[in-house]
């Protein structure tokens, strides 16, 4: 109740601050700044708020007929990793590839692609959003991520999930950051919430992911992370790379992509 | 007109505050709204999006000198100086709406939606003051809701405005004015709030209902789009008539509540 208050006051008085400086100084001032930075969070903050009231696990996105699916489906972000070792697992159909579940569970245990392709799949219709303002349909198969998180039995300190990727984003330095994304423990158990194997009745495709994708139905498309290597129970993400919670996340987008 | 005139108290101290405060919000949402649209400056109708043949797109040709176009319904249209092409370091670089318009300058689409999220909320949080006031105090029905007598002088009021023969200063806003006013503030206003929260993945689920009123998420966002021109266009007007019919008395009448108001026209 706490945060919530916290949350709201800054919310209001983020508001205020910046309605009165945006009519007298440049934005992109207030905007580089510290206190800008954060009231212009307070926006987030309050529709992650009013988001996570409204939406129950019973909510659930649209799930459209196959006449729907998009003919052309748009991969984003990163389409073909060159890691080394993503590139040895795709030449040999990934028959090597394991998922690793750990962190904050009881049961951290590793998993191969025919092994998740055993478990009660689910296959969906969905609408993907891309945070640049564009949408396709696409079919996705999968294994509910909540399966997963049952088997290895999740401590009660758990509060997020976290996504380790393949793909390492080309951001010029020496050292690029691995893609990396997190959801909090309402969006991992939701009923969409699937690591999906196969897309449109086919393997995925390296472009969409291949051997592994997140899909979060609720969200935008950069939380929906491509080329999953492991699972990581945590109870903050502050000591992950940047501390924000996911690549894009760590340059300056929202860790709550609701809208 | 001064000499004739009397100053009659207008616009009450909320509704002063919620059009300041509008004008600031508007601002920054439309700013930002070209900064988020530059991300993929295409519109569509349907669910999703058409990424050969868009409804609508802003681009560059590509090529030497790069030219900036908008292409509507399959016709291109030249836009270079203005639109697609933005000179950045001295580079003619692709980019649909310029700098100046846009909200960072620079392209950051990340910055370009914290402002746009915050500042709806602070939009919506004002019209909802707004509107809870205006029902409340009766004002809202006082000053835009049009009486029998009124509509029956439209004829009358439409040929003062294409003459530009405007009655100096009446207390109440004309029957032009009134529906203006009621379709902005009733009408356009709301259902831009309705047409981006149709483009949240979020609230869709909330609500799958409301992209479908729309015809699906892409024509949400070409709603949208072309609600915040009509609303621009708007404001065009609405300044042309304000520098129209006395600039300083209308300004007086919006900053401290007390309005000039011609004797000759003066309403009992």
């Amino acid at each position: 109740m706490k945060a919530k208050l916290i949350d709201r006051r800054r919310f209001l008085l983020g508001g205020l601050g910046l309605t009165g400086a945006a009519a007298l100084a440049g934005c992109g001032r207030i905007a580089s700044s510290r206190v800008g930075q954060t009231s212009l969070q307070a926006g987030e903050d309050a529709t992650r708020f009013v988001q996570r009231l409204l939406l129950t696990p019973q909510n659930r996105a649209r799930e459209y007929p196959a006449s729907a699916l998009s003919t052309v489906f748009k991969p984003n972000g990163t389409t073909d990793p060159q890691d080394t070792a993503y590139k040895a697992l795709a030449a040999a159909g990934f028959a090597a590839y394991r998922l690793k579940i750990g962190g904050l569970v009881e049961q951290p245990f590793e998993i191969s692609l025919d092994e998740l392709r055993a478990l009660a799949p689910r296959t969906q219709i969905t609408r993907h959003d891309c945070v640049e303002g564009w949408s396709c349909i696409g079919q996705w198969t999968g294994v509910p991520l909540s399966a997963l998180l049952e088997r290895a039995q999740i401590k009660p300190r758990a509060r997020y999930v976290v996504f380790r990727c393949f793909d390492a984003m080309d951001d010029g330095s020496l050292t690029p950051a691995r893609y990396y994304e997190s959801i909090d423990l309402v969006d991992a158990f939701h009923a969409q919430t699937i690591l999906a194997y196969a897309m449109n009745g086919a393997p995925l495709p390296v472009a969409h992911g291949a051997p592994l994708r997140l899909r979060v139905e609720r969200q935008l498309g950069y939380k929906m992370a491509k080329y999953v290597s492991g699972i990581e129970v945590v109870d903050s993400f502050a000591g992950i790379d940047g501390g924000r919670g996911g690549y894009w996340e760590d340059n300056g987008y929202d860790w709550y992509a609701g809208i | 007109m001064p000499d004739m005139a009397q100053l009659v108290f207008r616009h009450p101290l909320p509704i002063r505050l919620a059009h300041w405060l509008n004008v600031v919000a508007l601002t920054i949402l439309l700013m930002s709204g070209l900064q988020i649209f530059n991300a993929h400056p295409a519109l569509d109708l349907g669910a999703t999006s058409n990424f050969e043949h868009p409804l609508a797109a802003i681009g560059a040709t590509g090529e030497t000198p790069d030219r900036g176009y908008v292409e509507v319904f399959g016709h291109r249209f030249g836009a270079t100086g203005l639109l697609g092409v933005s000179r950045i370091g001295g580079q003619p670089t692709e980019r649909a709406f310029p700098a100046w318009i846009t909200l960072p300058a620079e392209q950051d689409l990340a910055t370009g939606r914290r402002w746009h999220f915050l500042f709806a909320w602070i939009f919506f949080a004002n019209g909802l003051v707004y509107l809870a006031y205006g029902l409340v105090s009766g004002q809202l029905r006082r000053r835009l809701v049009p009486t029998g007598g009124e509509l029956g002088h439209i004829g009358a009021s439409i040929r003062e405005h294409l003459t530009l023969h405007f009655p100096r200063g009446e207390a109440r806003y004309n029957i032009l004015q009134k529906l203006t006013y009621l379709v902005v503030v009733l009408g356009l206003l709301p259902l831009q709030i309705l047409a981006g929260l149709a483009m949240s993945p979020g609230f869709d689920a909330f609500a799958p209902w409301l992209p479908e009123a729309f015809g699906g998420r892409q024509s949400a966002r070409t709603v949208h789009f072309v609600i915040a021109a009509l609303l621009v266009l708007f404001v065009f007007v609405h300044v042309a008539m304000v520098l129209l019919t006395g600039p300083i008395n209308q300004l007086r009448g919006m900053v401290t509540g007390w309005f000039a108001v011609g004797a000759e026209r003066e309403e009992p």
